[in-house]
């Protein structure tokens, strides 16, 4: 059973059937305005097209929820250490520890920022196959040899992991059991070293059979990208989303404070 | 340890993506397409790396694997770290987009730094090449923790504890991968030498 998989970017959904391009400069754009907004209500409404995105997506909600939990991993040592840290006006006070209001809200602020971004980017870049988002990069005028380099390491992984796992069956096979000692480190080196050996020479083949079918340091992809109704729909939808995105962030502010001095 | 999206500062994500922008094409111009296959297959082995998991005492720490890396690679090192972390935040989600810049700087930094300060000891050969190979994988975690410490003071002053924290957490690591590397290199060295070219070669 391979580790590696794209397990977002098989589906019919009308997110799916959308122009690479397109997604991945929405989905980029998105995550720079979700980054770089300061206040809660701008990391809200990112969250609600986000979510607006991922409901059109229609990927299984458990595998975007486990998703989800595995990658705020950073965010729940946040929460443990921000409020017990961050100066500001105490909140509660227990024996030595107390727990600051300003470091609540930074640790809410992150927690909404980085879902939203997470959000976003699953429903729309995960949503691409990688050999696709390759292409598309390309397309968007990306350098050659790192869009090579992309489209390479994405087909050894699985040559990789491939590797890893005869190894790792073969080191079952012989008793081995993983302690805090050196000779399990020692294990894990060899299985290292070992795995780049072979990958290197499997690579190897690959790239000899390559050059022998004629390749010349191109891709051809026989998926042509279209720019259709539908995209420029979606393209126009979006684009108002983050325009009021950015509208929260920084006309919403300015809009209070002309009534406040009114 | 990747920063995870909606943490650092706009400033720093900036900063952080301008250099690694700036050090990604150094390491393409480096990097001709005959090479294209073999850096591709240790930004894979690089990701696939972060999959071994490693007991230390009641955790399991994973592989990082930058110093090995800077070791094989040097300056290309930069648009192979950037690579597999951009795979690991569309395969996976860890990392991100907008932090793709800071958290490939805080690796690949590291990664080529080691490659020019061990190159030396590590060609010469002998049981100083051991303790380079040692001290290559271990400086790297070092520096990498340094980077994410720095990256987060940068955001903001209330960070330090933080930042403190996960600098504390890449020491274990380090004497790990310092142990890691050095095996790893051996074993290069006695079954595939080719493979070290770069440490030999004149580049």
């Amino acid at each position: 059973m391979s580790l590696i998989r794209e397990p977002f970017s098989e589906g019919d959904s009308l997110i799916h059937r959308l122009d690479p391009r397109g997604k991945v400069l929405v989905a980029g754009t998105f995550a720079v305005l979700v980054a770089v907004a300061a206040s809660p209500r701008t990391a809200a409404a990112g969250l609600g097209l986000a979510l607006l995105w991922l409901a059109l997506a229609k990927l299984p909600p458990r595998r975007v929820a486990a998703r989800l939990l595995v990658v705020n991993g950073f965010v729940v040592f946040l929460w443990l250490v921000l409020p017990l840290t961050y100066p500001g006006e105490v909140l509660w006070r227990w024996g030595w520890l107390a727990a600051t209001r300003e470091g609540l809200a930074a640790a809410g602020l992150i927690t909404l920022k980085s879902n939203a971004i997470l959000l976003g980017l699953i429903a729309l870049a995960a949503t691409v196959p990688i050999v696709d988002l390759g292409q598309a990069l390309h397309r968007l005028r990306l350098p050659d040899k790192l869009c090579h380099l992309l489209l390479f390491t994405y087909r050894y992984l699985y040559v990789f992991e491939e590797e890893y796992q005869r190894l790792v069956t073969a080191m079952k096979i012989r008793g081995f059991r993983p302690r805090t000692d050196l000779h399990t480190y020692r294990s894990y080196a060899y299985l290292a070293a070992m795995l780049l050996v072979r990958s290197y020479d499997r690579s190897e083949r690959v790239y000899q059979a390559m050059l022998c079918r004629g390749f010349r340091g191109r891709f051809y992809s026989l998926k042509e990208f279209s720019w259709q109704r539908r995209d420029r729909i979606f393209f126009t939808l979006s684009g108002l989303g983050l325009l009021g995105v950015a509208g929260v962030e920084w006309l919403l502010p300015l809009a209070a404070r002309r009534l406040g001095a009114w | 340890m990747h920063i995870s999206e909606g943490v650092l500062s706009p400033a720093v994500l900036a900063g952080g993506a301008a250099l690694a922008a700036a050090g990604t094409a150094l390491g393409l111009k480096k990097l001709d397409y005959e090479a294209i296959p073999r850096v591709a297959l240790l930004s894979a082995a690089f990701f696939v790396a972060t999959l071994i998991h490693v007991p230390v005492g009641p955790v399991g720490l994973h592989l990082v694997l930058n110093g090995l890396m800077g070791l094989l690679l040097g300056w290309p090192a930069f648009p192979a770290i950037l690579i597999a972390l951009f795979l690991q935040a569309l395969l996976f989600q860890f990392g991100g987009l907008t932090v793709l810049g800071v958290n490939t700087l805080t690796m690949a930094v590291p990664a080529v730094v080691c490659f020019y300060a061990y190159r030396g000891l590590l060609r010469r050969g002998g049981p100083g090449a051991s303790v380079a190979a040692f001290a290559c994988g271990a400086t790297a975690i070092l520096l990498s923790g340094l980077l994410v410490a720095l990256a987060l003071l940068f955001t903001g002053e209330a960070f330090l504890r933080v930042a403190q924290l996960v600098a504390l957490a890449h020491l274990p690591v380090m004497i790990i991968e310092g142990i890691i590397t050095l095996f790893v290199f051996l074993f290069l060295k006695k079954v595939r030498p080719e493979m070290l070219e770069g440490i030999y070669g004149t580049g």
